[in-house]
């Protein structure tokens, strides 16, 4: 087991009151895994991959939970020395950070800059020489060095900035919406990137692709998360839970995938109607209850645990689980 | 109602968060006080000799007699209206050119845009105060009027300038083709969606346009282009220089009027530098 | 069916440099011809930089075309006065934060509206008719009229952008990525709207998009466009199950489809 999360809790510290973002999370990822996380926006995908990290910046908090990598109890230590596990044992490439790179400097000197915060001593030749290896094993033109980030187009740049964030050979890297914003070949192009950093580079050991987009990362994701509410309420090996979804919500985010196949062009498919929750008083009760179309009177009542069923783990009182 | 309530929340808001806003704001309130209740609370006509030259400050003259025997605080009440006044208004004339010259230039674009610029570059090409003195110097008499309308029409270029080059990047912004898909005319678009995007801008320029002209007039009025049969802070500056008060060593008389002037542009150049900090959107945080 | 819109050689061209400096010249489109039939929904599909975005805004008149005539119902649509024409001509742009006036509540956009296409609605009825629309696309008035843009997410703006059209109701709406920036699950209850504007009210659409997924679900006929020009024109099925132009084929084959794993090209 490369990395664990156990009952994660956290969230951000507003003027009234605490957003419980995530609110009870575990998480598991083993060596060569990539693991998808889906869900509809503010639903804690991000904040969650960011508790993973241990990227508690104001106004985000840890209220209780471990994160374990390896042999590391990650918030055993604090905000100022976890950083240097950031980029060397776990990266993250934030949401639309391709539009952060800094518009005035070459990539290269942005690669020197980003290797000399780790390795105070590194050259420049040896930092340029790192790079150009990765850009190769990850057919990539090593002729992006000389560029300024708006000569790249919005695929490359989303590329390059990749590549950077696992230069320093991070066990894991979690990607944040990585396709959003991407044309349908670029985005095709970037998720075979993906896929040959983990399972044939073997570049990073495991990733987590936090997404919207169910069928963009179905395609490369061994393990599917789907998260609602700040609450995780189904796990399980991506093909099971694709066939047969158990949750609801898992149910109805797939059935509103549209692709151009000829089911979705007969049929009128019925979206879900209403919105998430407020996380700053979320319902005691099962927290999809008021938008589920199977929800009866246990749902209101108590909150459904998260239970075993074969392979899978599924919160909803719809199921009885194999143990608890 | 709600709005009002929104508004005097937000100006408490800033003036706290700001102490060079909330120093601006003291010293201007202070003159303009000053100004308006002066001449309620010192009754003393600033024209009319009492026949004591060059008396030092004393609890009778609060700031001393001029040469005249006039009574210089009574001046410096009068003076700070007057100069005020030409500075409001001017700013008020300024303000009103760059808005209406840049907006129009900048929106239209084409012909118009071409002619206008080129107006523009031509008032900025020539130094201002030599254009002043000039079209000052062609009037025997000059009212209070004339020097607001010479001041306005002087000062607008550069806010013009500004303005046009904001509109260029505000026309662009999809919301202007959603206002033109709401059948609006290009004129009401101009004033009701774009121009409105620009209020923290054009109330900076407003505010630094009427320092500039208090500037101004205080410049014109020592070089004895000021405006005829009124007291401004220039002009009593003006008759403590012709009357040699340095020599004298009457500084009563001239060092009031001097300090005034710095303050009052002083104070409104803080209040726009902080206004600046406050609304530029790169420093804006909230969205 | 009649024939709603036709475009005619529709060429656009943008340039940029003054009269001494070389000239960039960027040919956004160029020569493309199609029409909009009444009662349909038109996809153009395209990526960023195929010019999807120009003709919108050309057929909206924000933009004069180059070259080539754009006819609504036969008429030359430079010789129709703007507020007859976008009475029976709407659009829904891309990036909802800039469409919507960020100094003014939502309300003011559709007061906008009011005041100049629709004079005869008095203003006790407004609030009324903005509730069903709105409540359409399953926005509560007060939750986002008395809200500035900023304080509103991607998905309600662009819901509120679509209600602004419905409250128009014209006989054709331009619509340029309209489903964006809202959930999946939503994002199938706002294009079953589209859809039965079509099938219960006749109405006519051109739905702008590079989710092929979604033009598939909802459109009649589907244009593609690449560079400018149209590449691939057919019926729906025609064009996604029998792509004859070697960049549909590619584009069709790169649309993820659920569970299929990736087949690595190399």
């Amino acid at each position: 087991m490369l990395l664990r999360a156990i009952n994660l809790k956290g969230g951000y510290e507003i003027r009234s009151g605490f957003v419980k973002a995530v609110d009870g999370c575990s998480l598991t990822l083993s060596e060569g895994e990539i693991l998808g996380i889906i869900g509809e926006s503010g639903c804690g995908k991000t904040t969650l991959g960011k508790l993973l990290m241990g990227f508690t910046m104001p106004p985000l908090k840890l209220l209780s939970g471990k994160v374990l990598i390896s042999d590391i109890d990650l918030y055993s230590y604090d905000l100022e020395n976890r950083r240097r596990f950031w980029g060397s044992l776990i990266s993250m490439v934030p949401q639309y950070s391709m539009n952060a790179l800094n518009p005035t400097i070459k990539i290269k000197d942005f690669i020197y800059d980003f290797l000399k915060q780790h390795k105070r001593d590194i050259t420049r030749e040896e930092a340029l020489e790192i790079a150009s290896v990765r850009l190769k094993s990850l057919n990539l033109s090593p002729s992006v060095l000389d560029m300024y980030p708006f000569e790249l187009s919005g695929g490359m740049k989303q590329r390059v900035v990749i590549m950077i964030s696992s230069l320093l050979n991070p066990k894991i890297l979690i990607c944040d919406e990585p396709t959003s914003a991407l044309d349908v070949s670029t985005q095709r192009v970037l998720l075979e990137l993906l896929y040959n950093m983990v399972k044939l580079e073997k570049i990073v050991s495991s990733m987590i692709i936090i997404s919207h987009d169910v069928a963009a990362i179905s395609q490369i994701c061994d393990t599917l998360y789907v998260m609602y509410a700040g609450k995780i309420v189904e796990k399980g090996p991506l093909d099971e839970v694709l066939e047969e979804p158990l949750h609801p919500y898992t149910k109805a985010l797939i059935s509103c995938v549209l692709t151009p196949e000829e089911r979705i062009r007969r049929s009128r498919i019925t979206g879900l109607k209403g919105a998430p929750p407020n996380l700053l008083n979320p319902p005691a009760h099962c927290r999809f209850a008021a938008r589920c179309p199977l929800a009866f009177s246990k749902c209101k009542q108590a909150e459904p645990p998260l239970m075993r069923i074969g392979n899978r783990e599924v919160a909803c009182w719809l199921f009885n689980g194999d143990e608890r | 109602m709600e709005g009002a309530r929104g508004l005097m929340a937000e100006a408490i808001y800033a003036l706290r968060s700001s102490p060079r806003l909330m120093i601006g704001v003291s010293i201007f309130s202070f003159y303009v006080m000053l100004a308006m209740i002066g001449p309620l609370l010192y009754p003393v006509d600033p024209r009319k000799p009492i026949f004591e030259h060059l008396q030092p400050p004393s609890p009778q003259h609060p700031l001393g007699t001029d040469v005249l025997g006039r009574d210089v605080f009574a001046q410096l009440i009068h003076g700070t209206y007057y100069s005020l006044k030409i500075g409001f208004m001017a700013a008020v004339i300024a303000s009103i050119l760059g808005i209406v010259i840049g907006g129009v230039g900048g929106y239209f674009g084409g012909v118009i845009d071409d002619l206008l610029t080129l107006i523009t570059n031509i008032f900025l090409c020539v130094p201002t105060i030599a254009l002043l003195v000039i079209l000052a110097a062609y009037f025997r008499v000059r009212s209070e009027w004339i020097v607001i309308l010479l001041l306005g029409i002087t000062t607008w270029p550069s806010m013009a300038r500004s303005i046009r080059s904001q509109i260029l990047s505000l026309k662009v912004r999809e919301f202007v083709d959603t206002a033109k898909l709401c059948g609006m005319s290009s004129l009401k678009i101009l004033f009701r969606e774009v121009l409105p995007n620009m209020l923290a801008y054009i109330v900076m320029y407003f505010i630094l346009n009427i320092a500039i002209a208090i500037v101004s007039e205080a410049g014109l009025s020592a070089i004895g282009l000021g405006p005829t049969g009124i007291i401004s802070l220039g002009m009593i500056l003006r008759w403590a220089i012709v009357w040699e008060a340095v020599r004298y060593g009457a500084w009563w008389w001239f060092i009031p009027p001097g300090l005034s002037i710095t303050l009052i542009s002083l104070s409104l150049l803080m209040i726009n530098d902080a206004l600046d900090k406050l609304y530029n959107p790169r420093a804006r945080t909230t969205r | 069916m009649s024939i709603l819109l036709r475009v005619e050689k529709l060429t656009k061209i943008f340039t940029a440099g003054g009269i001494f400096g070389s000239k960039m010249r960027v040919v956004a489109v160029n020569g493309i011809s199609f029409e909009c039939r009444e009662g349909e929904i038109l996809g153009i599909i395209g990526e960023s930089g195929s010019g999807k975005t120009t003709t919108m805004k050309t057929i909206l008149k924000l933009y004069k075309p180059t070259r080539g005539k754009i006819y609504f119902r036969g008429r030359d649509i430079w010789t129709i006065p703007n507020k007859e024409y976008y009475r029976h001509v709407q659009g829904v742009f891309q990036d909802p934060y800039s469409s919507i006036n960020p100094v003014y509540r939502v309300r003011h956009l559709f007061d906008n509206i009011f005041d100049n296409l629709l004079e005869d609605v008095s203003l006790d009825e407004r609030h009324e008719i903005l509730s069903e629309v709105l409540d359409r696309v399953q926005l509560k008035a007060e939750e986002v009229l008395y809200k500035y843009s900023y304080e509103l997410s991607g998905g309600q703006l662009q819901r509120v952008l679509l209600a602004a059209c419905l409250l128009v109701d014209p006989e054709l709406i331009i619509a340029d990525e309209p489903t964006s920036m809202i959930d999946a699950s939503m994002r199938v209850t706002i294009l079953n709207v589209m859809r039965s504007l079509r099938e219960e009210e006749g109405k006519s659409i051109i739905f702008i998009t590079h989710d092929i997924g979604q033009a598939f679900y909802i459109c009649d006929r589907l244009l593609v466009m690449r560079k400018g020009k149209i590449v691939e024109e057919g019926s729906a099925e025609e064009v996604v199950f029998h792509p004859q132009h070697p960049y549909t084929k590619r584009l069709i084959a790169d649309v993820p489809k659920l569970g299929k794993k990736l087949i690595l090209r190399r």
